[in-house]
């Protein structure tokens, strides 16, 4: 409608052809795929410099990946990475929604239990990582801990802070149309919590992936760990940065689809 | 005054006023840290008439309102609805907020059907009553959508017909208009309007426009500035014929505004 008026004082029709260009160029996908593409292009000239001897290019890379993937050792190390990773994040998921909302609408025990995890979120809790192989030894238990140091805090403080922030409205909304305290918990107070609380599933899940990795370089090298410190001290880098980049693709991929889940689960309005 | 009512309409109960639905005795209200919202306040408000608390803001008319509710309690007095102590929420009472209050995840037939659902009615029934509600306030169509695809005018229909859904005999109107359009505002009032004439509900309506007031009601209470107590009752018998706009500038109408105007002016310094 407007490009019609332009057109119609100008005569100029290079004037909307040149916006077509500016609007495919500013596109959401192209520019996604611009800052994809020089990421991957500076590591390709840094790997070229070289930068370090003990850092590839992204194609050495990229065929290294092809080889672990290839001889099937990439698929046995995710199966053994995602098990303390997917149980530890489960006991988060639970043990943190649960008191995140526990303290939220009890404040006697925001109060006991909010400072641990407020210390929790602000300490370095790998450095807590020897502490929980001398408890736990140096088996799955370790592991699943260490996840669980990691991704809880976040976790528990987003619940907390998100039941908090329900719009006083609806709570009154909810209390005037007689709905009972349980009615208001399950059917005012969690949607409405649900898109920050989501938002600490996906950061505890972020927290989750450097946790597992970690206690697979620090406590036992097993799984995606095992394959980093192996070709590290074969000096294999290529295939070292694939198992790297393939744990970041996959967990970047994983808090993609938590967010999918999130939309089709619980945000119906967003789906339109 | 109200002993005299309450004598009349034990005496003859023919030709009393409408009977008191909603009533208020001396109800206070100080929040905590001592501000005094509420000084003894007692009002009744009779059955089937739309009554308007007006008063300056901040003076507690949206207090007042809460309180009937059942929302917030009293710091003293009690406020009797239908015969019966407030003691909270109750069925009776339907509440319309001024932020619509609407769950942004829910439809607009499950945020209608909100109030019926929490009764425990059956889905398929519900859904019903709330269909005819939507269609009602003029939404028709626009059940599955969500309140975010929606004008502010039509959010409040919204919240309208949630009011209207669980069938209470009183609703509670807390400025309902204040976030809509002026043209969208004129339009809500003439429906109140008809509203109030063929429901045989009663409402209370706060607002702080004394236009707004003296076109929708039949009973206007003025309040004073906190602590708040009832300055003056008007009713202001505006004769409502079909063109609005007429009464908009009818003499009658104009000088009760007016009226209104010289009462709440000198809160204003």
């Amino acid at each position: 409608m407007a490009t019609s008026h332009i057109t119609h004082l100008s005569p100029k029709v290079q004037a909307g052809a040149t916006w077509d260009l500016y609007e495919l160029l500013t596109h959401a996908l192209t520019l996604k795929l611009i800052s994809f593409a020089s990421v991957l292009l500076l590591w390709e000239y840094a790997g070229r410099i070289p930068l370090s001897p003990a850092f590839p290019t992204f194609l050495e890379t990229l065929q290294g990946l092809t080889e672990i993937a290839m001889d099937g050792s990439l698929l046995k190390g995710f199966i053994i990475t995602l098990k303390p990773l997917l149980i530890g994040l489960f006991i988060s998921i639970i043990i943190g929604v649960g008191l995140g909302v526990i303290m939220a609408l009890h404040k006697p025990s925001e109060w006991l239990i909010a400072p641990i995890f407020i210390i929790a979120q602000a300490a370095p809790l790998a450095a807590l990582i020897p502490v929980l192989t001398f408890a736990y030894g140096i088996g799955l238990t370790a592991k699943i801990a260490t996840v669980c140091i990691m991704a809880m805090p976040v976790i528990v403080l987003n619940t907390l802070g998100a039941v908090r922030n329900t719009p006083g409205s609806l709570l009154e909304m909810g209390r005037s149309f007689l709905a009972t305290r349980a009615q208001i918990i399950r059917h005012v107070i969690l949607p409405s919590a649900s898109p920050l609380i989501f938002a600490g599933l996906r950061l505890g899940s972020a927290a989750a992936f450097i946790g597992v990795i970690l206690a697979e370089l620090l406590i036992t090298p097993t799984g995606i760990g095992d394959i980093i410190s192996y070709n590290q001290s074969v000096a294999d880098y290529p295939k070292m940065y694939a198992a790297i980049l393939s744990i970041i693709v996959f967990s970047v991929l994983f808090i993609e689809l938590i967010e999918w889940v999130e939309t089709f689960l619980f945000r119906p309005e967003k789906r339109i | 005054m109200n002993t005299s009512q309450v004598l009349s309409h034990a005496t003859s109960p023919a030709d009393a006023a409408p009977r008191p639905i909603v009533e208020v005795r001396s109800v206070t209200k100080t929040y905590a840290g001592g501000v005094e919202a509420l000084s003894g306040i007692t009002l009744d408000f009779p059955e089937g008439k739309l009554t308007t608390l007006l008063g300056p803001s901040g003076c507690g008319k949206t207090t007042l309102l809460k309180i009937i509710a059942g929302l917030i309690p009293a710091s003293g007095g009690t406020v009797l609805v239908d015969g019966r102590e407030v003691t909270g929420p109750g069925p009776e009472r339907a509440f319309v907020f001024q932020d619509f209050a609407l769950m942004p995840w829910a439809s607009v037939i499950q945020n209608v059907a909100f109030g019926l659902e929490m009764r425990g009615v059956a889905r398929s029934e519900r859904e019903a009553i709330a269909e005819r509600h939507i269609e009602r306030v003029g939404l028709k169509g626009f059940e599955l959508k969500f309140p975010h695809e929606l004008s502010g005018g039509m959010r409040q229909r919204v919240g309208l017909a949630r009011a209207l859904a669980v069938d209470a005999k009183v609703v509670l109107m807390d400025e309902p208009f204040s976030a809509v359009d002026e043209q969208t505002r004129r339009k809500f009032q003439e429906e109140l309007l008809d509203l109030v004439a063929n429901e045989r509900k009663t409402f209370i309506f706060v607002t702080h426009s004394i236009e707004e007031a003296v076109y929708v009601s039949d009973r206007i209470v003025l309040l004073s500035r906190r602590p708040s107590r009832v300055t003056s009752i008007i009713e202001p018998k505006v004769v409502r014929g079909d063109d609005p706009e007429k009464i908009r500038r009818d003499p009658g109408y104009l000088d009760v505004v007016a009226s209104i105007w010289q009462q709440l002016k000198h809160y204003l310094d």
